[in-house]
């Protein structure tokens, strides 16, 4: 892995933040990095930090929370050393961000292209008109239908699909070079879901950004992404190319997770049999139990994952692993 | 929106009945008469005090009178003052500007100190700066106004004698400074309040995160994407409590012997003089309407979700 190719470079991250309740690690030693051009996936339930890992990149964790320790170095510089001003200027412009929620994640009160062309003047310091006539030209980039109309819209006046298209269009109108989707198709519909990772592939193509893909949905990660992590309960479970991850998934949970995916035409073959559901829920990230993380809900757990903690096996190119029997896989 | 305001406007007429209603059968209850009053301390003989309820109409049943007072509020007809004889528009109208000055003016110091203040205050939410605002904030919106203004005047007229006490002073700016403060303080700690709890929520709303993201500047974020959404917010509450404010001119222009609605108005129930008091009632729910419909109208101005029609 030469550096030159490496985008960003997430050392040993943590990231808390601090309640009443206690101190909730929700990102745990976190190591891995995004290659240039690759769309990295990254797996997990809900809570189980990848949003926060992605907030921490951005410098966006918002009191009572706070990276703790860690390095994120972007081209090989840490932006944990960058002032607000200069993380500003990497803001949008070199990493940007596409959020869950295309509903809420637009201002309601200003029109698209005021705020697709925010992005124009802040960072390449264009005029307002020359930022609006950018904003329509990437409008038509991410196939909005008569685009020097719609600029005037309001986010009230579009489908969802249309809004989260818009937000693609607003995190890569300065050409980063790093793009982070955060459950970008979550709360679209099935067939808006394909259109718009349709988009973001093309658009993959095309830049040639580095795209770190955060869902919980696996048919998104086997659609578009070539590197899978799975993180549990704040930490990195499983690193693997995607295809081995679907073929030879190594931990229990990534095989818990697999399992748990509805399949197509296994009714009409083998007729109505339960989901294989992972039993239990995600541990409350203030009292994590003892060892391994996922000990409580795993099938294949021994008297000894809950001794002590374990440590994530470097597997090579095989990816890496936290779990010491991977071996004993059943797959 | 034309008809909608025209609506609006049709609305405001059995709001306008509902209140007359009201306030004609409390004044009704009141006991005494204005032909009690009329002499002050000189008591006025029985036969002249039955002459004058005769010739006021007072010796009528109250729905007679109500319906009376109806009839000639459909013609613009305020009626006639009891004690001077005049008619009600003729006393009232001087003592509008006064008033109106003094509602503007303390509006505009709640609203150019309460809104900053309350920004401020849920930008450092959680800091001491905060805690001292929002303390300041309370003790504002419960200081009775009679209280804040004796200690005005005692502070700023008697002590460092650089302000009129009392009176208009003829238009005179000094003499309005203090009752404008006094009236519009606690007004002013309700939109420092009202703007904190907006901006605090705007704070955490998905679209300003979205907005971080892109990296434009605080001040950016703050003053556009923060701001324009509390607007509604704070416009709403002040709109509401802009009757308060008005009610407020009450305490305040007897305390300053401003010679305004209030005044007249606290006058005229000690005299029992109740076309006056139902005039000036019926100014200052006339002036909370229009207030609020400007309030509703300005809402489509701010969010483009809102279409009147």
């Amino acid at each position: 892995m030469q550096p030159a190719k490496t985008v960003l470079n997430i050392d040993s991250l943590f990231t808390e933040f601090n309640t009443i309740d206690g101190t909730a690690r929700a990102v745990n030693d976190v190591t891995f990095d995004v290659k240039r051009g690759e769309i990295l996936g990254i797996v997990g339930e809900s809570g189980s930090g990848k949003s926060v890992t992605a907030l921490s990149i951005m410098r966006l964790i918002r009191p009572p929370g706070s990276i703790r320790r860690g390095r994120i170095e972007f081209f090989g510089r840490d932006l944990m050393g960058l002032s607000g001003d200069e993380m500003k200027d990497v803001r949008g412009n070199r990493i940007s961000m596409i959020f869950q929620e295309p509903m809420t994640s637009l201002h309601p009160l200003f029109t698209i292209g005021l705020q697709i062309s925010e992005m124009y003047i802040k960072h390449m310091g264009l005029s307002k008109k020359e930022a609006w006539e950018h904003a329509i030209e990437m409008l038509e980039k991410v196939q909005i239908p008569s685009p020097e109309k719609r600029v005037k819209d309001y986010p009230h006046q579009m489908s969802g699909g249309m809004r989260q298209r818009v937000m693609i269009a607003m995190a890569l109108s300065c050409n980063p070079e790093l793009l982070i989707a955060d459950e970008p198709t979550t709360a679209l519909d099935v067939t808006i879901q394909a259109q718009v990772i349709d988009l973001m592939w093309q658009l993959e193509k095309e830049y040639s950004t580095a795209i770190m893909m955060i869902t919980h949905d696996l048919g998104v990660i086997a659609e578009i992404a070539q590197r899978v992590i799975v993180m549990y309960a704040g930490e990195i479970v499983e690193e693997a190319e995607v295809n081995q991850l679907f073929e030879q998934p190594k931990h229990p949970y990534t095989r818990a997770l697999l399992e748990a995916i509805p399949k197509l035409g296994r009714r009409t073959r083998m007729g109505r049999k339960p989901l294989q559901e992972i039993k239990g829920i995600v541990p409350g990230l203030y009292n994590l139990p003892a060892g391994c993380n996922f000990y409580p809900r795993c099938p294949e757990a021994r008297p000894d994952c809950r001794l002590s903690d374990i440590s994530l096996i470097d597997l090579g190119i095989r990816g890496r692993v936290r779990c010491p029997y991977y071996q004993g896989a059943k797959a | 929106m034309i008809s909608y305001v025209l609506r609006r406007l049709i609305q405001f007429v059995p709001t306008i009945f509902g209140v007359t209603l009201i306030v004609f059968f409390l004044l009704n209850v009141l006991p005494g008469n204005a032909a009690m009053m009329a002499g002050g301390k000189n008591r006025i003989p029985p036969a002249a005090q039955k002459l004058m309820i005769k010739k006021w109409g007072l010796d009528q049943p109250v729905y007679a009178r109500y319906f009376k007072y109806i009839k000639g509020l459909c013609t613009a007809d305020l009626g006639t003052s009891f004690i001077s004889g005049e008619r009600v528009t003729d006393v009232l109208a001087p003592r509008l500007w006064p008033t109106f000055k003094l509602a503007v003016i303390a509006l505009a110091i709640a609203c150019v100190t309460g809104i900053p203040l309350g920004f401020y205050s849920a930008l450092r939410q959680g800091t001491a700066m905060d805690t001292v605002t929002m303390i300041g904030a309370v003790s504002g919106v419960s200081m009775p106004q009679f209280w804040l203004g004796l200690l005005l005047m005692y502070f700023f007229s008697v002590y460092l004698k650089i302000l009129p006490t009392v009176g208009y002073g003829n238009g005179d700016p000094k003499f309005i400074i203090l009752p404008a403060i006094t009236l519009g303080v606690g007004y002013m700690a309700l939109l420092a309040r009202t703007t904190r709890a907006a901006v605090v929520e705007t704070l955490s709303q998905d679209y300003i995160r979205t907005a971080r993201s892109k990296g434009i500047s605080d001040l950016l974020i703050n003053r556009r994407h923060v701001l324009r959404n509390t607007l509604t917010i704070i416009l709403t509450s002040a709109g509401l409590q802009f009757g308060s404010l008005l009610g407020g001119t009450v305490v305040v222009e007897t305390l300053f012997s401003w010679p305004g609605l209030g005044t007249m108005m606290v006058n005229s129930i000690y005299y029992r003089d109740t076309p006056i008091t139902q005039g000036c009632v019926m100014i200052i729910i006339v002036g909370f309407l229009v207030i609020n419909l400007l309030v509703d109208l300005s809402y489509a101005l701010i969010d483009p979700r809102i279409k009147y029609q």
